[in-house]
């Protein structure tokens, strides 16, 4: 079952897309569930592979 | 370093939050809050603010709270150089959502200590419908590890 705009959702009854980004900052894959053309679920994982910008206000670190 | 992250040391006279005890203390709470792709959220941020992050379905306003269940960890000596490091001990989710505007960016705060920022990191811009967005740390290493104090 998957959770849907519309409740949850029999898989079998909607189209699934995938993907994935790869670069230097991330991995990151997505998958969506459509509805006779409308989008009704969509999930992503990101997966820093390292620090990419950082704002330390050193009160943080007294 | 290690001090450093573990609040060994305090340069400045800026109020803080007093902890319950100085001599067996515990850990501030940090957050992570998300930000729009259209907000400005970047290394001049200083503390925590509503504006621009995210809102939608299941979403709390100030994110969700951030695992840290790894002490920083410090390569440095007295002698030798180094770098201080620490990263969350577990993913940042947030399970069940709807974020129909683009966002690209956390913002990692201190809770504890009056919200102040920590840390910004961004990724490629992202929607949720009715799903899960997870952010996995990266690797706790030297190299990589989310928040980075280093020596030269």
């Amino acid at each position: 079952m998957i959770t849907t705009t519309k409740g949850l959702m029999d898989e079998s009854l909607l189209e699934k897309r995938e993907g994935t980004i790869d670069n230097d900052n991330e991995t990151t894959t997505w998958i969506e569930y459509w509805l006779e053309g409308e989008l009704v679920h969509r999930s992503a994982h990101v997966a820093l592979k390292k620090s990419t910008s950082s704002a330390v206000e050193a009160a943080s670190f007294n | 370093m290690g001090q450093l992250l573990n609040g060994g040391h305090q340069f400045g006279t800026i109020t803080l939050v007093s902890r319950s005890s100085l001599t067996a203390p515990t850990a501030d709470t940090f957050k992570a809050a998300l930000y729009l792709a259209s907000a400005t959220v970047n290394a001049s941020t200083t503390v925590y603010s509503a504006t621009g992050e995210v809102s939608g379905t299941n979403y709390t306003a100030g994110g969700v709270t951030v695992t840290m269940a790894t002490a920083p960890t410090a390569t440095n000596s007295s002698t030798t150089a180094g770098v201080a490091f620490v990263t969350p001990s577990a993913s940042i989710t947030y399970t069940t959502v709807t974020l129909s505007t683009a966002f690209d960016a956390v913002l990692i705060y201190n809770s504890t200590q009056g919200n102040t920022a920590v840390s910004v990191h961004t990724f490629g811009s992202q929607t949720i419908t009715a799903g899960t967005f997870t952010l996995t740390m990266p690797s706790n290493t030297t190299s990589a590890a989310l928040i980075r104090l280093a020596t030269t």
